[in-house]
């Protein structure tokens, strides 16, 4: 796969270095962890290993095992240790090598860690921070490839942040770590090697709910997440070559959404296509659809239309994999006809 | 409080005779408390589900005793006892039971979610064997902190069937946590014995991890504290986990509604534990038989709680209901 360079907003406006999807991840662990001493990080393989991706390599020799913790591969086990330190006194990320294992932890997460604060009346409080996976087209199968942020989505209680650049992975992680909720923070693991971006020099930090223009445009608003950005980005270079100008609306987090920048940009434009890597049933691009339909409505001129995975498991094979995932070709494709080119 | 002045003999089993009065007082208290529970319920003033603790009470309160204010339990469904004995006011349970503003939780947690941080209480489960990971990580958090807390996990003996909580045994052994897991044996999870759902013996499980582990008579308070209190201290010296095994009997139902039992277990062995075995009869049989308490002061403290758990009652009934705008507050901090 090609590297990508993407932009952001905030980015291009302050003095920046280049740097992968999973350095800007590592740094602003890093700097937290500088910054507040109960911030620890634990997960399997993330000590010495510095995680199977290599995403975490050296924080190990800059904290120490007592802060950067190997675990038994024991998901629910260390991930209800992090909702327990997190209500008293720590700022616990949990690794969660593949966002598949959701699955092991859902109770930890949806039934402990989401509902603590409002059970109690608001008396108690878990600052925690599940970091995982997500994406597919690594000929990894049905197990290791599902990108299933929309589950977390659904749960009061929790935040989502599904970044598409370094920048916003780097501002969002820290703002993650500073939140007194549990975040569940998914990067997709293909961007480990296929992103990087300018990431600014100074201490900064994205607040949640803020949605990034990645390309303004006029004819039609692609809202894109995570690596569903890049593909929108693509597909809107084409767009450009038959004279269509599109905008670029990446959410950054699922929850807080910020539902006024998608409804205003479609608003603009009258024309909106949702594209995200999670299944298409039930899903994220549903969520996001109904609420541009809802708020943008009698601006426009069509329905608001999506693009997600494919309703399959997600299958090995190269050719077959490759057919579940949204392509740039797909959005190409599908907002030339919403335009009537 | 207890005020009785101090006996001639001054301390027993290595028990100050003010401990020994004061778990007599948890314990009865716990023993009103659960009786004014049922009568709510059935009475039909209290919603959803009253899950009661009458007959585990030297459980909680011996183990309690051995805590200090600052250390954190973490509880059940069937957890009005663990929230009492750590020092709850049962002024705010019974608000909290019936779902009225000034309780613990604002009305939001009733009777299976008590939370107070004031007393180290890390919050009530419904989930079975839910809490596990909670309790282990404010163990973690207080090794990595240096506080000096212990954490006690109570559990019923149907967690012995959830995986996680074997995770966070052997995170706990591996990485010597102050947690105790606290096993309360009942013997029935729900309406099963459970011999019919547990294979092998429960104390081999923690033996298993290399775990310091004791099967404890939970019928008899002193004998609780003093196992507590021995493998807290331990715990607190940075010695690592422990597991206590707390044989023990519900008398009541399941739940409230649970009234027809003989399905599941026969009526000769509910009256073996209640006749037998109860364990605020058994240590206020002791204290008198010991000199440490007379029937007086027994009764006394009788008056006392019976008059504290009524004025409580009538201060939750006539609480005011939170205000439905109140229903989108505390779902992020
Ligand atoms: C994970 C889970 N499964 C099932 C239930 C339903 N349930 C509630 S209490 C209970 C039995 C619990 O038995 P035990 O742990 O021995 O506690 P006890 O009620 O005897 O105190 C069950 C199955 C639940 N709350 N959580």
């Amino acid at each position: 796969m090609p590297e990508t360079v993407v932009g952001s907003t905030h980015a291009s406006t302050v003095k920046a270095r280049e740097i992968g999807f999973g350095d800007a991840v590592r740094e602003a662990i890093a700097e937290e962890m500088r910054r507040d001493p109960t911030v620890v990080l634990m997960g399997e393989d993330v000590a010495e290993a510095g995680t199977t991706f290599k995403v975490l390599k050296g924080l190990v020799e800059e904290f120490g095992t007592e802060r950067i913790i190997d675990t038994p591969i024991s998901e629910p086990g260390f991930t209800g240790i992090g909702v327990g330190a997190a209500m008293t006194g720590m700022r616990p990320i949990i690794d969660i090598m593949f966002g598949d294992f959701m699955c092991l932890i859902m109770d930890q997460v949806v039934n402990q860690a989401a509902k603590i604060h409002y059970m109690s009346g608001g008396k108690w409080k878990c600052p925690l921070v599940i970091r995982a996976t997500m994406g597919a087209t690594r000929r990894s199968a049905a197990q290791h490839s599902q990108s299933l942020h929309a589950w977390p989505s659904h749960i009061p209680g929790l935040k989502v942040v599904i970044p598409s650049t370094p920048a916003d992975a780097k501002g969002l992680m820290k703002t993650a770590i500073r939140d007194d909720n549990p975040v569940v923070f998914f990067e997709d693991k293909i961007s480990y090697t296929t992103v990087k971006g300018p990431v600014p020099d100074e201490d900064y930090a994205i607040p949640f709910g803020v949605a990034d223009i990645k390309r303004a445009g006029t004819d039609i608003t692609l809202v894109g997440t995570s690596s569903m950005v890049q593909v929108a980005l693509g597909a809107a270079a084409m767009l450009e070559e038959i004279g269509v100008n599109a905008e670029v609306v990446d959410p950054r987090t699922t929850w807080p959404l910020d539902e006024k920048t998608l409804v205003e940009s479609a608003k603009k434009t009258s024309r909106c296509l949702v594209i995200d890597e999670g299944y298409f049933r039930y899903g994220v691009t549903g969520e996001m659809a109904s609420v541009i339909a809802e708020g943008a409505f009698y601006d426009l001129d069509g329905p608001v239309r999506r693009l997600g995975a494919k309703h399959v498991p997600i299958p090995f094979s190269p050719p077959l994999e490759d057919a579940t995932v949204p392509t740039e070709r797909d959005v190409f494709e599908l907002a030339r006809q919403m335009c009537n080119r | 409080m207890s005020t009785v002045a101090k006996p001639s003999k001054a301390s027993a089993a290595g028990i100050s005779a003010d401990a020994l009065i004061r778990m007599y007082r948890q314990m009865l208290a716990i023993r009103l408390f659960e009786e004014r529970v049922n009568d709510l319920y059935t009475r039909a003033l209290m919603p959803g589900l009253a899950h009661l603790y009458i007959g585990e009470e030297a459980v909680a309160v011996g183990i309690c005793e051995a805590l200090r204010d600052d250390d954190y339990i973490t509880s059940t469904h069937r957890g009005h006892g663990h929230c009492l004995a750590k020092g709850a006011d049962p002024k705010l349970m019974f608000a909290e039971l019936l779902g009225k503003e000034a309780g613990y939780c604002k009305g939001k947690g009733g009777s299976m979610h008590i939370a107070d941080p004031a007393t180290g209480n890390l919050g009530a489960n419904a989930i079975v064997g839910g809490s596990a990971g909670i309790a282990t990580g404010a163990a973690f958090a207080s090794k990595y902190l240096k506080t000096g807390q212990v954490t006690v996990c109570f559990f019923g003996e149907g967690a012995l069937g959830q995986g996680v909580l074997y995770e966070e045994m052997n995170l706990a052994q591996l990485w010597t946590l102050p947690v105790i897991y606290a096993c309360e044996n009942n013997m029935y999870n729900e309406y099963t014995h459970f011999s019919e759902t547990t294979a092998g013996d429960i104390i081999a499980r923690p033996a298993a991890f290399g775990m310091a582990a004791e099967i404890v008579d939970g019928q008899d308070v002193r004998a609780v504290y003093a196992a507590a209190s021995k493998y807290v201290e331990r715990a607190r010296r940075g010695e690592g986990p422990a597991f206590l095994q707390l044989d023990t009997y519900r008398y009541r139902g399941h739940h409230v509604g649970d009234i027809a039992r003989e399905y599941y277990r026969p009526k000769t062995e509910e009256q073996h534990w209640v006749g037998q075995r109860d364990p605020v009869k058994l240590h206020s049989e002791w204290l008198t038989s010991e000199g440490i308490a007379d029937k007086s002061t027994l009764d006394r403290i009788t008056a006392e709680l019976t008059a504290d758990m009524d004025a409580a009652v009538e201060f939750a009934t006539s609480a005011p209901y939170p205000d439905p705008s109140k229903v989108d507050d505390d779902v992020y901090a």
